[in-house]
């Protein structure tokens, strides 16, 4: 969300957000290195972030007005010892709710309104078929990003530039559940006289072994409009960034003396502006993945793509809450890991962030 | 900012001379804002969305998007009497369009002020104190920041009731100040460092007076640019949470019809004029707003130059 701020201003991401790093420093962490005291910082702040999660996920269900027990089982049947055992956890006090919550977060007392099933088990199953989606999606759209970023970054104002900047950004003003759809009339379905060419959705054709070659490339077949979708929803962002910040190393000194020593033009840009100028970006990427979680949730949906965004979407309209919160859990502990990730891999690639 | 130091040796009084030096410098921000002709172009569309949401009822009584009474053929492609086809109910596309803008932009813009007023003044506060408040609300920002929009929106509007355009705004606006907060702090970090703060604070001036007379004035031109490019944000949001069938359904916006499209089988009927225009109402209306904000962003930050 922060990132059309990023990339139209203030000077790039910023990439750490996190506290004035000298305070620690001061009370001492003696014996680290501090490499190793800035990695404990960094996990402690995502701990930090993680615990906040668990609260919200906690006591927004419980402080809100309206009857919790009616919340969670509209619409279905549940039988009364069922029924019965969630009025006895919900009558306990609330602070031994929250710590009986915090030993397993996933183990709800109630099971799927809509599924009849652990919420743990339908949410585990989902989970490949979203990573294959968005981590192809991610590869790609970082990979075609960041070329077109330093294409149009190395050459500002020229024809190159001023088309891939109108076209990233109207990608990016696009929702992308939209894209998906117009791809799928396009392509899936066939309008405009085109045949139809791509499967209307799902991740194979039924009865098919997934396990077999052909079952591989029915699969990959699958995926080509969906991954399409967001591949190019993605790779705005990523181009809109390494542009920026391309831009941004133009003006420094070291480039000119590059120059200066008479390299040529596209070893300039290689070896002494692109490295630079990634560093923002590949902190994007892995910063940006709340952004890539949203893309998921709807481009799924079109698709019926069946991972984590379907089983949102399918947990919405019950509204099934007990799927609902441990989706969330789950999405917020992916989205933490990541940024955890971010801070720990820029910390090696750029060693000036960890003092 | 250096006519601060110029006294007021002026007949006019204090508030007098404030507002003509605003006005002055609103003149000269519309002047740089006219040569920025991608900025112009979004003003250009988002003054014909706002007139469109505006006419609506003029230009379609109301009676033309009711399901109840709609005219036209089920799902017809574009005609002369229907120029954009019709819905799945045989309501004309083009009057459900005009009266989508009217939800999409309001909801676009309340959340955008809930958002600016809770990251504002977060921000301004965080940056402003300095123990453990600030501190505090600093984390706030943080973990805001991190916790992914949508899941977290869709939660929120599952237990306040979805189905209404009050939830929404309300849900877009206290998920999405956490950028601005952050923005607004760093930018208050700055301020608090200059001299004219020392003297106020010398001369005993409160916190309360310190943030709102020194420090929000300041950080306002950031304010005002963060707020064009949060207006887009709120409005894509807006059209998503309503695909995702969070919306009203009595007052459609882009985003439900599109949910009514999907959910209908428009796609598989082949209906391109029934997920195609609203769709690109987003995309230009979303385009508009931050093609502003870019041009805003160069007048008020003219460090980015050219980018």
């Amino acid at each position: 969300m922060s990132l059309i701020q990023d990339v139209a201003g203030s000077g790039g991401p910023d990439p750490v957000p996190g506290p004035p790093p000298l305070s620690r420093k001061e009370k001492g962490s003696r014996g680290l290195s501090p490499g190793a005291s800035f990695a404990l910082r960094k996990t402690g702040a995502a701990l930090g972030t993680l615990f906040f999660v668990l609260v919200v996920n906690f006591f927004l269900f419980r402080f809100l007005p309206g009857d919790p027990i009616g919340m969670y089982t509209r619409g279905r049947n549940v039988p009364p010892e069922q029924l019965a055992a969630l009025r006895a956890e919900l009558d306990r006090p609330i602070l031994e709710q929250f710590f009986t919550y915090l030993r397993n977060p996933f183990a709800s007392t109630i099971d799927s309104a809509q599924f009849n099933r652990p919420v743990w088990e339908l949410v585990t199953e989902r989970i490949w078929p979203t990573l294959l989606l968005v981590g192809t999606a991610i590869v790609l759209a970082s990979i075609i990003g960041v070329w077109i970023g330093i294409k149009a970054g190395w050459r500002r104002g020229k024809t190159f530039d001023k088309v891939s900047t109108g076209v990233t950004l109207t990608l990016y003003s696009m929702p992308e559940f939209w894209l998906g759809m117009i791809l799928l009339i396009v392509f899936g379905v066939g309008a405009f006289g085109l045949p139809g060419m791509f499967p209307i959705g799902g991740i194979s054709t039924p009865g098919m072994d997934t396990s077999s070659l052909a079952g591989w490339l029915d699969v990959a077949w699958h995926m080509v409009l969906p991954v399409t979708t967001l591949t190019l929803v993605y790779l705005a962002e990523y181009a809109l960034v390494m542009r920026s910040s391309l831009v941004d190393e133009m003006d420094e000194e070291y480039l000119t003396t590059a120059r200066a020593k008479g390299l040529m033009d596209k070893f300039v840009r290689r070896r002494h502006a692109v490295p630079n100028a990634l560093l923002p970006t590949i902190t994007l990427i892995f910063l940006n993945l709340g952004f890539t979680v949203s893309g998921a949730i709807t481009v799924e949906t079109v698709f019926s793509w069946p991972g984590l965004g379907l089983l949102s979407y399918e947990a919405l309209r019950g509204p099934d809450v007990a799927l609902l919160q441990a989706i969330f859990l789950l999405f917020s502990i992916g989205v933490v890991l990541a940024n955890l990730v971010a801070d720990l891999l820029y910390a090696v690639i750029d060693p000036r962030v960890r003092s | 900012m250096a006519s601060d130091q110029q006294t007021p040796g002026r007949p006019l009084g204090r508030r007098a001379i404030a507002r003509a030096r605003r006005r002055e410098a609103a003149a000269r921000g519309w002047r740089q804002f006219r040569t920025h002709r991608g900025g112009m172009a979004g003003l250009g569309i988002l003054v014909f969305f706002t007139l469109v949401a505006l006419l609506a009822p003029v230009l379609f009584p109301p009676e033309t998007i009711s399901v109840t009474q709609a005219t036209g053929e089920l799902l017809a492609p574009p005609s002369g009497q229907y120029w954009l086809g019709t819905d799945d109910s045989g309501r004309s596309m083009l009057a459900l369009l005009a009266w989508g803008a009217r939800v999409s932009l309001t909801v676009g813009i309340a959340a955008t002020l809930i958002s600016m007023v809770i990251g504002t003044s977060v921000g301004i506060a965080s940056g402003h104190y300095t123990g453990f408040g600030g501190a505090t609300l600093q984390r706030l920002t943080d973990w805001v920041l991190v916790i992914p929009f949508l899941p977290l929106a869709i939660v929120l509007a599952t237990v306040l009731g979805g189905g209404s355009t009050l939830t929404i705004i309300v849900v877009i606006g206290v998920t999405s100040w956490a950028g601005t907060a952050r923005l607004i702090r760093a930018q208050t970090l700055s301020v608090e460092g200059r001299p004219y703060l020392e003297r106020s604070r010398a001369l005993g001036s409160g916190n309360w007076h310190q943030m709102t007379r020194h420090v929000l004035p300041n950080v306002f031109p950031l304010v005002l640019t963060n707020t064009t490019l949060t207006v887009a944000i709120a409005i894509l949001s807006e059209t998503t949470l309503s695909f995702l069938g969070l919306g009203d359904p009595l007052r459609p916006s882009w985003g439900s019809t599109l949910d009514q499209a999907f959910s209908n089988g428009a796609v598989s009927a082949g209906a391109w004029w029934y997920i195609g225009p609203p769709g690109l109402c987003v995309v230009l209306v979303v385009l508009s707003f931050t093609m502003m904000g870019r041009a805003l962003e160069q007048i008020v930050n003219p460090r980015l130059g050219g980018h």
